[in-house]
């Protein structure tokens, strides 16, 4: 038994991947509640196909794509901002059309590059065997900075979800704290692409937070919770890929969707 | 705020001139002016779409104003950040957020505590006294989507008193709560009075408005009447305000039904009678089921 969980230690590339996976795992999960109180999915999803672009024009200039990424993620971001500021726009239709034009941009410039099959795939569904260290450090980096920000904006960030009314009496900063909290977004789903993919990002920000949310009725233990199970998905799923030789980032989210049905099935409150 | 000698000179607490607001290109408020003194209990009424909510959204800075000027504490809007608390419909608020009664109430304390501090024991305190005075001691760890609608509304009542306002605003607190909300309510209007608290309540329930205040405004769109609730009650204010929804009697000389539809998501009619020779007495609200007047 300890051999079996040992042996696929012995890779550094396996120690590095499960590094990752564990750190993506506890970052979507955490940032995934918010995507869940605020009914966000939709753009969870959205923005994380739309940074297919950056990552495409990132990897014709040979640039670095968790760079490219981010740009294209803010942009993203930012861009749903101004459509739907002062409502001139409804937000999902806005979400609509810069998700499917960022994609078809992102498909487009990809199928000029020759090689594309295997890149597509790994920006698609993630290839958490190929992290390198300067990833690792780019994740652990960011991550932390998103969990700082999370940290410091606790009580505004849970004011502004729960009642907007009286942030607007206590005078916060609604739109900037929105905006803050979409640029968290796009930082979640860019360190996430190279362990679970553009594809699968929004299952790790949805699935975990959802499972906790059954489980418990206090935001910072939910918080808690699913992170715990995002990690605890990462590294089963890891294992499963491993073993059953199947894609990590598909092996992770499938962990994800098994816990949420079996906490469905026997939910006792905490 | 300079302390005076004389409480006569100070400025009104609240003051409206000349005021104007909407939602895009609709006007809800067309050169709205009054004030309200120090410690006044106030409340506003008016048909549905009159312009309560509007006031209210204004108020807290939710709404530009169009035109004209809001001054409270004889300052522009704005400058008091804390000193304003309004109590929402309950159908604004997402119940089913994983917060607890006591962290609802001490959302109320974040504007005195900033971004970074962390809540002090008078902040636990003042919560800790608002949810008692509340009756919602036992709730206090309670999610708060397991609360009744009454219970509900309690605790945006104990979070807009653990914000210390100067000026309450409630949206509607008596319409579909239960009678010991209501009660607790109307001793919190006591209890608010004697701490000098400002307050204005929207109702729909013009008997209400008549016996519990000393101050009424009427509204629809434009101020139509502002004053002691006799004064305000009078048929021609009535019929300015609900127009079409006003019954005249000719047989009980000037008084007058009003048919009231109450705010959307409410499935029943509010109907109260009125006498503008005896406004304060208590009128019985007559039911669409037992008058037939209010059957057409």
């Amino acid at each position: 038994m300890l051999e079996w969980l040992l042996s696929p230690l012995s890779y550094t590339f396996m120690q590095r991947g499960l590094l990752a996976a564990l750190m993506v795992g506890v970052l979507c999960s955490i940032i995934g509640c918010y995507v869940v109180l605020r009914s966000m999915a939709f753009l969870g999803d959205a923005m994380a196909h739309a940074i297919l672009p950056g990552v495409a024009v990132a990897y014709l200039f040979q640039g670095n794509l968790t760079i490219g990424a981010l740009v294209a993620a803010i942009l993203v971001a930012l861009g749903i901002g101004l459509f739907t500021r002062e409502g001139t726009i409804k937000e999902d239709t806005a979400i609509g059309i810069l998700f499917a034009g960022a994609l078809s941009l992102g498909v487009a410039l990809i199928s000029t590059i020759r090689t594309s099959g295997t890149d597509l795939t790994h920006i698609m569904f993630g290839n958490v065997l190929s992290v390198s260290p300067q990833d690792l450090w780019i994740t652990a980096g960011l991550g932390l900075l998103v969990l700082v920000v999370v940290g410091l904006c606790y009580r505004p960030f849970m004011i502004i979800s729960f009642d907007p009314v009286l942030a607007a009496t206590l005078r916060l900063p609604a739109e900037l704290l929105r905006n803050l909290m979409l640029v968290l977004l796009a930082v979640t789903i860019v360190v996430s692409m190279q362990t679970v993919g553009v594809g699968l990002a929004a299952a790790m920000l949805i699935t975990p937070a959802a499972t906790a949310y059954l489980l418990t009725r206090r935001l910072a233990a939910m918080m808690l919770i699913s992170a715990g199970l995002g990690a605890l998905s990462s590294l089963i799923g890891l294992y499963l890929s491993y073993y059953a030789n199947i894609a990590s980032g598909a092996a992770i989210v499938l962990v994800a969707t098994a816990l949420f049905i079996l906490v469905f099935a026997f939910r006792r409150r905490l | 705020m300079v302390n005076q000698t004389h409480p006569t000179h100070e400025p009104a607490r609240l003051e409206l001139d000349h005021v104007s607001a909407g939602y895009n290109g609709a006007l809800i408020l067309d050169d709205v002016s009054f004030q309200v003194a120090h410690g006044g209990q106030l409340a506003v009424v008016g048909p549905n779409g009159a312009g309560k909510s509007t006031l209210f959204k204004l108020l807290v800075g939710l709404l530009p104003v169009r035109s004209g000027q809001v001054r409270i504490h004889g300052k522009p809007l704005g400058l008091h950040q804390d000193c304003v608390a309004y109590m929402p419909q309950r159908e604004e608020v997402d119940w089913r957020f994983p917060v607890t009664v006591a962290d609802v109430v001490m959302m109320g304390r974040f504007g005195k505590q900033g971004w970074l501090r962390r809540a002090s024991r008078y902040d636990h305190e003042i919560v800790m006294h608002s949810l008692e005075q509340m009756g919602l001691t036992d709730f206090a760890g309670r999610a708060i989507s397991e609360l009744s609608g009454g219970q509900q509304q309690r605790v945006f009542l104990a979070r807009a008193l653990a914000q210390e306002p100067h000026i309450l605003l409630m949206d509607e607190p008596f319409t579909g709560v239960d009678i010991a909300t209501q009660e607790t309510t109307l001793a919190l209007l006591d209890e608010l009075r004697s701490r000098q608290v400002t307050v204005m309540v929207s109702t729909h329930d013009l008997n209400m408005a008549a016996q519990r205040f000393e101050q009424v405004l009427l509204i629809n769109h434009r101020l139509i009447a502002i004053g002691e609730p006799r004064e305000v009650f009078r048929s021609e204010n009535l019929r300015a305000a609900f127009s079409g929804q006003v019954l005249f009697l000719p047989e009980t000389e000037g008084g007058a039904i009003v048919i009231d539809q109450c705010c959307p998501g409410d499935d029943h009619n509010h109907v109260h009678t009125h006498t503008h020779q005896h406004p304060l007495n208590a009128q019985d609200h007559i039911h669409p089921t037992t008058d037939p007047t209010a059957e057409r």
